[in-house]
């Protein structure tokens, strides 16, 4: 019997999209408010989704992996099915997607695109990549999740490139490349996977139930090789060290909203592809080639966080931060313990909120100071103390400070890791305190001390965004900059922090009212304050009550762990009374 | 020898052609009296008809008034193609198949998907040549006679003069050859069809109408590096022939099986006989001639090239392959595959240093031959198929790229610099997303045509145990990703070309001072400079081209199903 929900969840965004390219000549207003339209239905029937998934006769997931499933025959010719099916960590997944898309939309709502450029494209390329973004978390035959995966990459592509920052063009670019490459490595995969299923039953499969059945029958060496095609196309997307350079590129040139996306979810589609391909389908390279994966997660947690400590773009930082999480959640699914997988697939959706809300608010913060360097800041707690107040929030959730969500998935990959692999979790261990370095010593940058720098002192700049768009004066909700604006200087734009004199700082102003400087910088207006709440509720809420969604993620991992041929190691402290194995 | 016997000729000369073994005259005719071979008319009445259309189209160029040539010519041309394919529908799904013309054409249902194809492709072309909206009076010279630059040529292009309606017949003599050619089931048939197929074509390219002599450059160019390639083949058939004493492809086979003659003229006419086929095909070392040729030939044409020839010239791969030289496969499978990935590094690595789109697209088809012959030495069922299916899908592309590709044009030629082309997504969004969709399905992205034409394509190489070329493939695509993509990027995120205000007058004169005509739509706002690019609103029959190519492309990407099962291609072949 066919599910419906998963098929809507695909097709409803796409709609939408479809919808906003009909009224193209429709006012800014009427599209925003039809995509935001679009979205709040998706959150509703993700929400009916989780509902009958969670109260559905219990059925072991080992048994029945998937639930809510659908299946149609697409290609006969090669016996693909367009099969949809939800576990619990696809659905956390997609509950996520669904709960972040109002949220990005209602921050981009006054976003400042670039000329010619219309809101309605970029909620529409929006919508369009949510539906791509559900299809792969959806999928449960290879060939639908590959080519979900792969067209996920189009919306992002022309987000990217046609509204992103100044190299929009090169970031773009390098995405899709990158992307595209893994892909294609990744599509040898698959057929490796179709043609050795061929050689196992007879006749090639897509189906992941039935490459799941066969998994074991499939020789080792072959499984190297596919498993080599995914963990490439994986590690580049979620992204471990080595092939991390696209995404804080992509990450710093994207539009907030989509940036957004891009780190909360659309990355996570790597690790996920490791849980719901990798281990499972292929179990033993997948035990063979742990240690590769382990020690590239182990290097991206401590390169990641050192970087990110350096780094004196405000987004680009965020993007390295999100390397060091990823190398966690990577690390716990490579840890084959249930507590560790359990984490990590906890971690995916930690990390997209907490993420989520400090990618949001930095971008509030570089619209309003019109610059993108840390040197640019200084203060703005004492300016817009609520937007400093978000940003400590999205700062502790993302160092995992207790009480906050990211603390428990974090606890759960260190302390599954540490009963497997002690020595790799005691050096990921160093990540945390790295984290809280890095993040700690921006937020004093930024958000403490004296009001200074040249995007706070000098009020609304000019963005880098080439020109600001006429219906940006329109706008009522935004504060309008009380004053002329100071024009920032060349340090706003692109080098490093002039020294004070350097004509970023008008003369007036240091030591001029408070209050002038805060009319001009702004804190956050009520809408920006909507829009976060919900992510801060998320963050708090899932700190100290997760059981609801570790509820639904455990029989998932279990079933993982059993997929792999792993069962927990018994703790270690039995091994000096001779119950060791 | 068929040629021969088709011909009548009495046995004493058979004798004195020098048919110096035995082994012919027990397999072939006895001595006494030759009686003629049975000549089944209703399995190659498609040839006989493109045959037919295209005399018929020289008549007419003879008889008719010039005025009413150019309406003939199309109409007939459109009729021919299109009722040689039906027949060929109707044979194929009657099942009629045979090997006729005492041996030397066969005729099954692997070659009725291979005329499918071709004929699939031929129309679009055609129309594509038809076209006399996008270069005022046809993309054709107006008189080939007439000396470039002559006070003639000059007039001949200002006033828009009616193109050279030869063309067609032309098309259609290429067509029957490239008919003839994967339907050959012997070496001399096989070599008169490449002859059939390529004079018309060397003569077609040098036919622009603007630009001739960079045009008849790339005429001359194809003639003479495909003479010589005509020459390699013919000696490659005569060692073949001294081997096996026939120039059947299953009697190669058999004396291979059989293996009692000498390897090196087996394998040395293998590989002349091949390089001719890999020469049509544009594949890999072999592609020399592609890029000039692409560029210097008329859009049109270079279209019809692009997705025909190489249809046919796969085809008789296939059918070479897959016949004489199935015996033998393990000494040559590594060799072509090596030759397919040189191909593929070769066409996707130059590609990206090119500039000029049509050098671009012809590198990007000799990275596609690359993949797609590793569909051929697949050697099976499903890569036979996989093969037709891929040609379907890259031609339809191709055709409506470079249909395009003529409605881009800055001056008074086509604007052919990727940089012409910056930001035609503001100015004609239906266009550049056409285009950006071909291009996403030459890189074989999900749910375009393309990417199910690589999963078949590559599933069937990697079944083969050509798993390594499969992995090589992935990344040259990744590779030829980055051109198409700076194409993307120029249409959708560059801003337009702006010609400074002071040239403008200098470059109107230079244009014949002809007010810009109506339907030309300038890129950059607010320039109307002759040497700015503009978009050409298409003529009906580009419209339909470019309609047919994206309907195809878009169709085939979401449902295959149906033509994937139409192009199955049984084994073994008649022969």
């Amino acid at each position: 019997m066919n599910s419906w929900y998963l098929v809507v969840l695909i097709f409803l965004p796409v709609v939408g999209a479809l919808v906003l390219a009909a009224m193209a000549g429709a006012p800014a207003k009427t599209a925003k408010f039809t995509a935001l339209g679009f979205s709040l239905a998706e959150l509703a029937v993700a929400v009916a989704l989780w509902m009958s998934y969670t109260s559905a006769a219990t059925v072991s997931q080992l048994d029945v992996p998937f639930r809510e499933t659908f299946s149609v025959t697409w290609i006969p010719y090669f016996d693909i099915n367009f099969s949809l099916g939800v576990d619990g960590i696809s659905l956390t997944m997609i509950a996520l997607i669904a709960v972040l898309m109002p949220i990005v939309l209602g921050a981009s709502w006054e976003e400042r695109l670039p000329a010619g450029r219309t809101i309605g494209g970029y909620f529409a390329l929006l919508l369009v990549l949510q539906g791509a973004m559900v299809a792969v978390f959806a999928s449960t035959n290879v060939f639908v999740f590959y080519v979900a995966f792969e067209v996920m990459l189009i919306p992002m592509y022309f987000l990217i490139g046609a509204f992103g920052g100044v190299r929009r063009a090169y970031a773009a670019t390098k995405f899709f490349l990158y992307s595209l490459l893994g892909g294609l490595l990744m599509l040898a995969s698959v057929i490796g996977l179709y043609v050795a299923s061929g050689q196992v039953l007879g006749a090639g499969t897509f189906d992941w139930v039935t490459l799941q059945s066969i998994a074991s029958q499939i020789p080792e060496s072959t499984q190297m090789w596919i498993f080599a095609g995914f963990a490439i196309a994986f590690a580049i997307k979620a992204p471990l060290v080595p092939l991390h350079t696209w995404l804080p590129d992509a990450g710093t040139e994207a539009p907030v909203g989509a940036g957004t996306l891009l780190v909360g979810v659309l990355d996570k589609v790597g690790t996920f592809g490791f849980l719901r391909i990798c281990l499972p389908l292929l179990p033993a390279a997948s035990s063979k080639l742990a240690w590769l994966i382990i020690l590239l997660a182990v290097i991206g947690i401590l390169y990641g966080a050192i970087v990110a400590a350096g780094q004196s773009d405000l987004k680009r930082f965020v993007t390295f931060t999100s390397i060091a999480h990823f190398g966690f959640i990577a690390l716990g699914v490579f840890a084959f313990t249930t507590q560790s997988i359990a984490g990590a697939a906890l971690y995916m959706v930690n990390h997209g909120i907490a993420t989520g809300l400090l990618f949001l608010v930095v971008g509030m913060l570089t619209v309003r100071g019109g610059s993108k360097l840390v040197g640019d800041y200084g203060g703005v707690w004492k300016v817009a103390p609520i937007l400093g107040g978000m940003f400590l929030i999205a700062a502790l959730a993302t160092i995992a400070m207790p009480g906050t969500n990211s603390f428990i998935s974090e606890f759960l990959v260190l302390i599954g890791t540490f009963s497997r692999h002690p020595a790799w979790a005691v050096l990921a261990t160093i990540g945390i305190v790295l984290a809280a370095v890095y993040m700690l010593w921006i937020f004093q940058r930024t958000m403490t001390g004296p009001v200074r720098g040249a995007a706070v002192v000098g009020g609304r700049g000019p963005d880098d965004l080439p020109e600001a768009l006429p219906e940006d004066a329109g706008d009522a909700g935004g504060p309008e900059p009380a004053v002329e604006p100071v024009p920032v200087g060349a340090s706003a734009v692109g080098g490093l922090p002039v020294p004070s004199g350097g004509g970023a700082h008008a003369a007036p102003t240091r030591y001029g009212a408070r209050a002038r400087v805060k009319a001009l910088f702004g804190d956050l207006t009520p809408r920006e304050i909507t829009v976060l709440t919900p992510l801060v509720l998320l963050i708090i809420l899932l700190g100290v009550y997760p059981q609801p969604v570790l509820d639904v993620i455990n029989p998932t991992a279990e079933r993982t762990m059993v997929d792999a041929g792993y069962t927990d190691p018994v703790p270690a402290i039995d091994a000096p009374l001779g119950g060791g194995q | 020898m068929s040629l021969l016997t088709l011909a009548g000729a009495p046995s004493t000369v058979f004798m004195a052609a020098g048919a110096p073994s035995t082994v012919l005259m027990a397999a072939g005719a006895p001595s006494d009296a030759i009686t003629a071979p049975p000549i089944d008319f209703n399995l190659t009445a498609p040839v006989l008809i493109a045959l037919a259309g295209a005399i018929l189209g020289v008549l007419f160029e003879a008889f008719l008034p010039r005025r009413a040539r150019y309406p003939v010519q199309v109409v007939l041309a459109l009729i021919t193609v299109g009722a040689a394919l039906a027949w060929t529908l109707v044979e194929a799904n009657r099942g009629d198949v045979g090997v006729t013309f005492g041996g030397a054409i066969a005729v099954d249902t692997a070659t009725y998907v291979m005329w499918g194809v071709l004929l699939v492709l031929a129309l679009p072309s055609v129309l594509l040549m038809a076209d006399r909206v996008s270069e005022p009076g046809g993309a054709f010279v107006a008189q080939a006679a007439a000396g470039i630059g002559s006070k003639r040529d000059r007039l001949a292009a200002r006033v828009a003069a009616p193109m050279q309606t030869e063309a067609f017949p032309l098309a259609l003599f290429a067509v029957s050859g490239m008919m003839i050619f994967p339907a050959a089931n012997d070496m001399v048939t096989l070599f008169v069809a490449l002859e059939v197929l390529s004079l018309p074509l060397y003569l077609m390219c040098g036919l622009a109408r603007r630009r001739r002599l960079i045009s008849q450059e790339a005429a001359v160019k194809y003639f003479l590096l495909g003479a010589f390639t005509s020459a390699i083949f013919a000696y490659g058939l005569a060692m073949l022939y001294g081997y096996s004493g026939s120039t059947q492809l299953a009697t190669v086979a058999a004396q291979a099986r059989a293996g009692d003659s000498s390897d090196v003229l087996l394998l040395g006419g293998l590989a002349l006989v091949v390089v001719g086929l890999l020469f049509k095909a544009s594949v890999g070392p072999f592609h020399l001639w592609t890029p000039d040729v692409y560029q210097g030939a008329p859009t049109p044409v270079t279209a019809f090239m692009a997705a025909c020839t190489k249809v046919a010239a796969f085809a008789a791969m296939l059918r070479v392959c897959l016949v004489a030289l199935e015996p033998m496969t393990w000494t040559w499978q590594p060799v072509l595959a090596i030759i397919a990935g040189a191909s593929m590094v070769i066409g996707s690595v130059i590609g990206i240093t090119q500039t000029d789109m049509k050098r671009m697209l012809a590198y990007s088809s000799v990275a596609h031959a690359g993949f797609i012959l590793l569909g051929v030495i697949s050697m099976s069922e499903t890569g036979a198929s996989a093969t037709m299916f891929y040609l379907l899908t890259y031609g339809m592309a191709t055709i409506g790229a470079f249909a395009i590709l003529t409605v881009v044009r800055k001056g008074d030629g086509e604007a052919s610099h990727v940089g012409d082309w910056a930001g035609m997504a503001k100015r004609s969004p239906v266009l550049a997303a056409s285009m950006s969709l071909f291009l996403l399905s030459f890189a074989g992205i999900p749910l375009t045509a393309g990417f199910i034409g690589k999963l078949s394509v590559f599933t069937a190489a990697m079944e083969a145990g050509l798993g390594i070329w499969v992995v090589l493939a992935m990344i040259a695509t990744a590779i030829t990703a980055f051109f198409y993509l700076r194409i993307v990027v120029v249409m959708y995120f560059a801003d337009p070309v702006t010609v400074s205000p002071a040239q403008t007058p200098v470059a109107v004169a230079a244009g014949g001072g002809r007010p810009a005509p109506e339907g030309r739509r300038f890129l950059a706002v607010g320039t109307a400079s002759a040497d700015a690019p503009y978009v050409v609103l298409p003529g009906i029959l580009t419209t339909v081209v470019i309609a047919v190519a994206v309907i195809v492309t878009l169709g085939l990407g979401l449902f295959p199903g149906p033509v994937l099962d139409l192009l199955t291609i049984p084994l073994p072949l008649l022969s």
